[in-house]
Parts: C-alpha cells; structure tokens; sequence
C-alpha cells in the first residue's frame, strides 16, 4: 500500500505493508534513521516523532494511518553545523552518552516546550489552569516516556531548561 | 612488528608538563552534533542494497533437545525466504574476552528462550510473522533446575582468608552477621543487540553492537569456522553496552551463516524480548556479610561469602567479594564463593560485575555496625583503612579514599545527620546514607596509530565509544601530546581493519587504548625534537608550534609528509607490585513515604578518585550515569524467573523499571580529586564508568535506615518491602 507523508517539510510517498509502523516506514523506507527503535512497545520513547506538531512514540503507530500527516524527525531540526538551540544544548550540557535515546528525547522535548507554553498541565502542577512554570520537577515529569539507560538525565534536564531559556 | 611498551615502572607525568591545556578539560564531545542531529549510525541504522531480514526463533522449553523444525510451517507465508539453523549457532553471548566462540549446543537446549534458529525474510514484519508462526518440535526433558536456592550442582570454591579468622570474629565484643539476598539484574543498553552481515567472497563485513572489536573478530570467525583475517567488524557507535556486549551475540553470528547461505546481506536486530531472554544478565545473589570489631570500632574481622548462580559451561561467576578483599584492613578476613548450577538465562558481566552487587550488602553491612558501635559510619571507615592490600601484602597505588570520604562529609553536610526517624517532613521520613567506592583498576593491552600532518592529527585504533567518550578523549590526549587543539584530531574508531585495542569494558578502556594513544604520540614527539635538533624533554609542542633547542617552528613546517607511529602497551610489573584502583565515597538523601514505602532519591553527592581525569564532563557524566544505576539497583532494578520453567518474566522495560527522568533528582553532583596514579599507566589515569555504581545503592539503603529505621537486606527496596519494615517497627 502507499502512504503520502510530509517529512521536514517534504512531500513523501511510501510503499510498504499494512503491518508496516510509521518508525519502520521511517528507517527502512526513507532511510530516516535516526528515530530509533529500542523497544518496538511503546516503552522507552527512543522512536518519539512529531506528528502533526504533538510527540507520538512512532513504534505504536501504523504507517497506513498518517496518509497527509506531517512528520517531523530529528533529522528536520538541524544538522552538523547548523544545529537548533535544543541541539546545541545537549552538546553543552552532556545530556546523553551512547546517543542512543537522544533523538527522543529531543523531539519529546520539542513538543513538551511547546505544550508547557501552551499551559498543559502534569502530573505534578500545582494547578490545572494557567501557566506552567517549567521547574526540574516539570521537566522530569513531562519526560518521564524517554528512557535514557546511560542515565544522562540529570544533563539532559539542564540542556531543555537551558534552551527554553535562551528562547524565552 | 610494533615492540611492546610494558608498564614497569611508574613513568614521568609527562601531561603535566605538556602545555597544550586541553587533557582533562570538560570539552564537548567530537561526535555530539552527529548525535543530536541522529546522523550517527549504529548498528542497525541503513541496510546494503538487497538486505533480508532475520527474526530469531527462541526456544519455548527450558532443557531438552529440538527435534525437528518445520520450514514447510511458513513456507506459503508471503515474503519469508526461509529458515536458518545449525551448528554455528551459539547459545548464549560469548564472555568477555573469551577470544573464542561460546558454547554451540547443536540442537541441545540449555534455556527458555535460548535462540534456535533464524527466520529470514524479504521484510522485518515478513520474517517476524514467520518467527511467531514456525512450528519447532520439542523434546522437553522434564526436572532442569531452574532455581538457585535448590539448584543440585553447586560447586563451591576454597576460601581465601588471611589471619586466624575464627578467633578474631568469636573474640570481639561487637559483631555484624547478616544474610542478604540481591534480585537478578540486566544491562538493557537502550541500543537492542543488532547485527548487519555482507559477504564478499569469502569475507564477513559485518556491521554489529559490540564493545571489544578485537576479540569479537576472533569470537565471530572461530562460530563461523573461518579465518579471523576474513572478518571485518565496523562499530562506529554503539549505543550502550554496560558489558552486554562484550561478546558476540546470537544475533551476530546467525546474521551472518544466514547471510552466507542466501547470499545476501541479512540484518538481525534483537526484540527487546530477545534481549533479555538471550543476553548475559547479572546473576542474583545470596551473601553472607560479616564484620567484628573492638568498642573503638577497629575491625577485627571480616567476612563476606556468596551464592552466584550460572548456567553449565560458562565459565563466568560475579566477582561479589571484589571489594571487601581490599577496601578495609582487619586481623582476619575470609571470603568463600559458591556457584549454583541452574536453567536460567546465563549470567556474565554487567556494569561492575562483583562491586554493584557485593557492595551493597558490605556497605549496607558496615552500616549496621557502625550503629551498633554508635561510631559516625564515615568515621568507622577511616578507622579502618589499611596500608597495605589487606589480602595480597601488595602497595596501593595512590589511595584518595581518606579524601573522598572527608570532602564528601564536609560537601554534603554530613555533620547535620540525625538518628534514624528524627526528620519528617509531612508524610515523608528524611534520612541520609552513605558508603565508599571502590573498583579495581586494570591496564589491559591495547595497539593504536597516530599519523600526524601538517594539517592536524588522526588517531586510528578499532577501540569503540560507547557513550563513554573515546572520541572526545583521544582527541584531547593526541592534541595535548602533539601541541594541536583537539579540533586538529580526527579519530577513527570501531573498525578492525585499525590497531585493536583493549575495547571497552572493566572501565579499562579510555586509560589502556588511551595510553597506547599517549605512546604513539610520544614516539610522534621523539621524531619532532629529531627534527628539531633537541632533546625529546626540551621539546615544547602548543598551539601548532613547536620550541627546543632555541629554536621555534610551525609544526606543520616540521611535517614533511607524514609522521605515522603505531605504539602497544601492556601491564607489567607495576601491576604486581602495586595494587590499583579507583575510590569514592557517596552520599545520598532519601525521603521514604510514611504509608506508600515509597522511596525518593533527593539528592546525591559522589566525591571520587579517578587518578588523572581525561576529560572532567564525560567523565562525569559516566560517574553520575553509574550512581543513576545505583539508585535502581536500590530501588526498582529486579528480574522475575518464572518458578516452572526459569523463563525470565519481566521482560520489557515496562516489567524491569530503569530509573526514568522522575526517579533522579537534579541534584546529581560529584567531583574529582585532583589525583595521580604512577603505577596504573604512562597517563596516570583509572577507570571511571564503573566506580559510579560501586556502593551507591548501599549509601541510598542506608539511608533508608536512617529516615526511618528500618533495615532491609533484600534488594531492591520496594514499596511492599519497606511498608513490612515499617510495620514491624509500629510505625
Ligand atoms: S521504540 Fe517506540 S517507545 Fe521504544
Ligand atoms: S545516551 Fe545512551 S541511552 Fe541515553
């Protein structure tokens, strides 16, 4: 079957099985290969894309059902050289080692900013309404979905704290 | 030939007198902006042209034999090419460095979801539909041993023991004599085991997730039967290892026979299932700890004996008493291990194999003693700490424990500690804990090339970066060595066809395959003084000048051509006449739910003893990374065996909690001495990745004490464990 995407902006069209996830379709059929698979269960956050502008783990997520959906990957933030802030930040920061989660954790990132500057609310604010002041214990909690076995968490915290602030 | 350079004797410290400025400095990694922008290539990122895919098929018995597998099951199934088994494949990882092929069962099966065979199709979800559907007949042989505490084989070994122990524990006034028990753990490196096999001709190219290259090629050729100079393995990142792969894995080597019989490149990437069903885990333990002491708290005895378990034919039993045998000094110690025989997944290395799970029990044990004595447990340590190897008579090379354990006091505010129960905060009981580090230092025998030009430098070795930071650190030792800023280094790693290196694991990497660097850089110098008409001490190299002699040039002036030079280390006599390792001390404030039993790290201070650091960010990263690991093997980190059959039950990482982001608190801080290590090698460097781990989880069970008075000797701490503690207090 195909699937039409847009991928970073560009106008994608897959072929591939009806059992084909959007993270395989992304791997083995656009050679995209830095969403990564680290538990095909929706376990660790290693495959987290943007779909549509909000993180999904793509591992869950079947090719066939995103026909026109707007994929972004790791691969659309930046690239050596011309790095985002978030990016860069991890750099600085430390906030991986192997870099085997670090692409999650940066898309999760992406849209976690956006849905505290949107006033989403977590597990642990202290209120359901209004503005999130994004504290280490909202950042924690809002990242919780990425594992990172290398456990470079304290780091990547200070890498997303870091970068909201530099765009804030 | 390169000759070999052999550590016997402790060298000049030459990185202190080189003036580029850039050893030790927290630099950035090289590679990060491949990493964040996922341009950074594992294992299993991007396939040859015409690549199938193989799915391994596990076995659903837990001893017998397999009888028939049935291709014809799945031959009709669209898009699966075939069926793939035989003799060349292994039955479980090889052990590190075993430099050879593991055991090859044939059509024996040892344990539950042992890897059988390989189903190969033209797509992942083809080949993995066939891996669900194929029909195996098994011959179950029914009574295997799945459980230690029963096992019928147990091999257990003579004890090692100094002074007449029995007098020394019976005589004392103040004793501690506890039975622990610590759950079965696994590495889950985030990056599944992967394999990528190519054959051209009568060569493997094999793209796989491996930490010691150089012992993996010799691992692959010898299951496959072939010539280890037919086999190249590329590893340029690897995404995380923790000792889980430090040998070939099943998936390597039936890649590669399937790969060899279709003809084709065939990629195996490991479910996360398989992972934990056919990978090396960290035995469980039983431990016996024993301390005596006097009313001053000088020790007396010590005793620390244990209960591994492994499966028949591995060699491999934890190192559980490591530590006790050279952390403390007493009149007597005696250590004895035991080895149960069991159907279990095997057991090999995971991070600190001996100290992550010896030392919790030792620590948490001292702890205890401590209390009874009524001494400040950071006090009763430094009673105790001894000249010399307690065991082998041995001198240490430089020793900082003293230091770590006062500065980390002073750091952490340790004086402010109260008696067990005395802090609550609302529902929370707050408490705090501590422990030493320890984890011996090893120099294992690495090669590496430098080649300088008059552009810069590159490094070349098969060593591999596992997110412990050999990109970044060769880059500093080469500029440091050759006056280049590390942004002149390139460096090529993880490909056999370079010098082999010592690989990744035991925390030996980045000190030996980083002083073969170092030599190789120092023969580069020897040559550039020639040319410079000095002497090699007189030289000056920085900032792509070189001075001696009265004379100053451009480097690059210097550099004809090319100045390639191969140097080899290996340990020598310092290893024998000095005992080496890495030190810390760790403190840890926990608060414990009054009705939950739910405990929260607060904070988590690591004061450690790393001899010369390299790189002061990644090596920080590393320790605060083993500390992480501490926190769950206190906490969350345990497998399940299913009692019937010894299949392991928490299988996935929902089942097996690694700490997440909401378990590790901001405060995450360590810092190093400003240490030398003469003895451990030409840079004056330990290891790191593991001393993080190394009694972490014993200063955050100690603290659990210390919130709210219960003692637990099971870990990990969970919630049902610690509300039974609180219980049986009245609480
Ligand atoms: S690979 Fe999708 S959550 Fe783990
Ligand atoms: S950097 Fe290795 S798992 Fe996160």
């Amino acid at each position: 079957m195909k699937t039409d995407l847009t991928v970073n902006g560009e106008a994608r069209q897959v072929e591939h099985e009806s059992r084909t996830t959007l993270l395989d379709a992304l791997r083995d059929h656009l050679d995209l290969t830095g969403t990564k698979k680290g538990c095909d269960h929706g376990q660790c956050g290693a495959c987290t894309v943007l779909v549509n502008g909000r993180r999904v783990n793509s591992c869950l997520s079947l090719a066939a059902m995103h026909d026109g959906d707007e994929i972004t990957t790791i691969e659309g933030l930046g690239e050596p050289g011309a790095l985002n802030t978030l990016q860069e930040a991890f750099v600085n920061k430390d906030g991986y080692q192997c870099g085997y989660c670090t692409p999650g954790q940066i898309m999760s990132a992406t849209a976690m900013l956006e849905e505290a500057r949107d006033g989403a609310p977590s597990h642990v604010s202290e209120t359901l309404t209004g503005s999130v002041p994004l504290t280490d214990a909202e950042i924690a909690e809002r990242m919780s979905g990425n594992l990172c076995r290398c456990s470079a968490y304290p780091f990547i915290r200070e890498a997303i704290a870091m970068s909201a602030e530099k765009k804030s | 030939m390169t000759e070999t350079f052999r550590m016997d004797k402790a060298q000049a410290r030459l990185l202190d007198e080189t003036g580029q400025g850039v050893i030790g400095t927290p630099m950035d990694r090289p590679d990060g902006p491949q990493k964040v922008s996922g341009r950074a290539r594992y294992a299993a990122d991007g396939t040859p042209e015409g690549t199938a895919h193989g799915v391994l098929v596990r076995a659903t018995i837990t001893k017998g034999k397999v009888a028939a597998i049935h291709a014809d099951s799945i031959s009709d199934l669209p898009g699966v090419i075939g069926v793939v088994s035989g003799p060349e494949f292994i039955r479980n990882p090889a052990q590190g460095m075993a430099n050879a092929a593991p055991v090859q069962p044939g059509t024996r099966v040892d344990y539950h979801g042992q890897p059988i065979a390989l189903v190969v199709g033209e797509s992942f979800e083809a080949a993995r539909d066939g891996a669900l559907r194929l029909k195996v007949d098994f011959e179950a042989e029914a009574g295997a041993d799945v459980d230690p505490d029963t096992a019928s084989e147990v091999e257990t070994g003579d004890p090692s023991a100094v002074g007449d122990w029995d007098s020394a524990f019976d005589g004392a006034a103040f004793k501690v004599d506890r039975e622990f028990t610590t759950a079965a753990q696994v590495a889950a490196a985030m990056e599944p085991h992967a394999a990528i096999a190519e054959w051209q001709g009568d060569k493997l190219l094999l793209r796989s997730s491996l930490q010691m290259l150089r012992f993996n090629k010799n691992e692959i050729a010898d299951s496959l039967g072939i010539p280890a100079e037919n086999v190249q393995i590329l590893a340029p990142f690897v995404g995380g290892g923790f000792g889980s792969k430090l040998g070939i894995g099943p998936d390597a080597v039936a890649a590669a026979q399937a790969a060899r019989e279709l003809g084709r490149p065939v990629r195996v990437v490991m479910p996360r299932q398989a992972v934990f069903d056919s990978i090396l885990r960290r035995t469980e333990t039983t431990q016996r700890v024993r301390f005596a002491a006097d009313a001053d708290g000088k020790l007396r005895a010590v005793g620390h004996d244990d209960r591994v378990s492994n499966l028949w034919e591995e060699g491999f039993a934890e190192p559980t008493s490591s530590c006790s045998q050279f952390l403390y000094g007493a009149d007597a110690l005696r250590f004895q291990q035991s080895l149960a025989r069991n159907h279990r997944t095997p057991t090999g290395s995971v991070r600190a194999p001996g100290e992550a799970v010896g030392m919790l029990t030792f620590e948490a044990a001292l702890d205890e003693l401590a209390e009874q004595l009524d001494i400040d447990p950071v006090e009763l340590r430094l009673k105790n700490l001894p000249d010399t190897h307690p065991m082998t008579g041995q001198a240490f090379s430089s020793r900082g424990l003293a230091e770590c354990l006062r500065r980390g006091a002073e750091e952490f505010g340790w004086s402010a500690r109260g008696k067990p129960g005395a802090r609550r905060e609302g529902d929370w009981f707050i408490g705090v804990g501590m422990a030493s580090a320890g984890r011996p230092n090893m120099l294992i025998q690495a090669s590496a090339r430098v080649r300088l030009e008059a552009g810069g430098a590159t490094v070349e070795t098969d060593m591999t970066d596992i997110g412990t930071g050999t990109y970044a650190i060769f880059a500093q030792i080469a500029g440091e060595m050759l006056g280049l800023s590390a942004d002149r280094v390139t460096v090529r790693l993880g490909d056999t066809d370079l010098p082999g290196a010592s690989g990744s694991g035991g925390s030996f990497g980045a000190s030996s395959s980083g002083s073969a660097v170092f030599l190789a850089a120092r023969k580069i110098r020897a040559k550039l003084a020639e040319a410079m008409g000095c002497d090699a001490d007189e030289l000056t190299l920085q900032d792509g000048i070189a001075r001696g002699g009265n004379r100053e040039m451009a480097i690059s002036d210097l550099v004809q051509s090319e100045i390639v030079e191969e140097a080899q280390i290996e340990a020598g006599k310092t290893a024998e006449s000095h005992f080496s390792a890495g030190y810390g001390a760790h403190f840890v404030e926990v608060a414990v739910h009054a009705w939950t039993g739910e405990v929260r790290v607060r904070r988590m201070l690591g004061i450690m003893d790393i001899g010369r650091v390299l790189n002061e960010k990644t090596a920080r990263s590393q320790a605060v990374g083993g500390m992480v690991w501490g926190l769950g093997a206190a906490l969350t980190e345990e497998i399940s065996h299913d009692p019937r059959t010894g299949h392991i039950v928490t299988r996935d990482l929902a089942n097996y909690h690694v700490a997440s982001h909401a378990d590790v608190p901001a405060q995450m801080e360590v810092s190093f001495l400003d240490n030398r290590d003469d003895e451990a090698n030409p840079m004056q460097s330990r290891g790191v990745g593991e001393l993080g781990i190394s009694g972490a989880g014993a200063a955050v069970f100690n603290a659990i004490h210390n919130a709210c008075g219960v003692r637990l000797y099971d870990f990990p701490a969970t919630p049902d464990k610690v509300i039974a503690g609180l219980e049986a207090l009245g609480l």
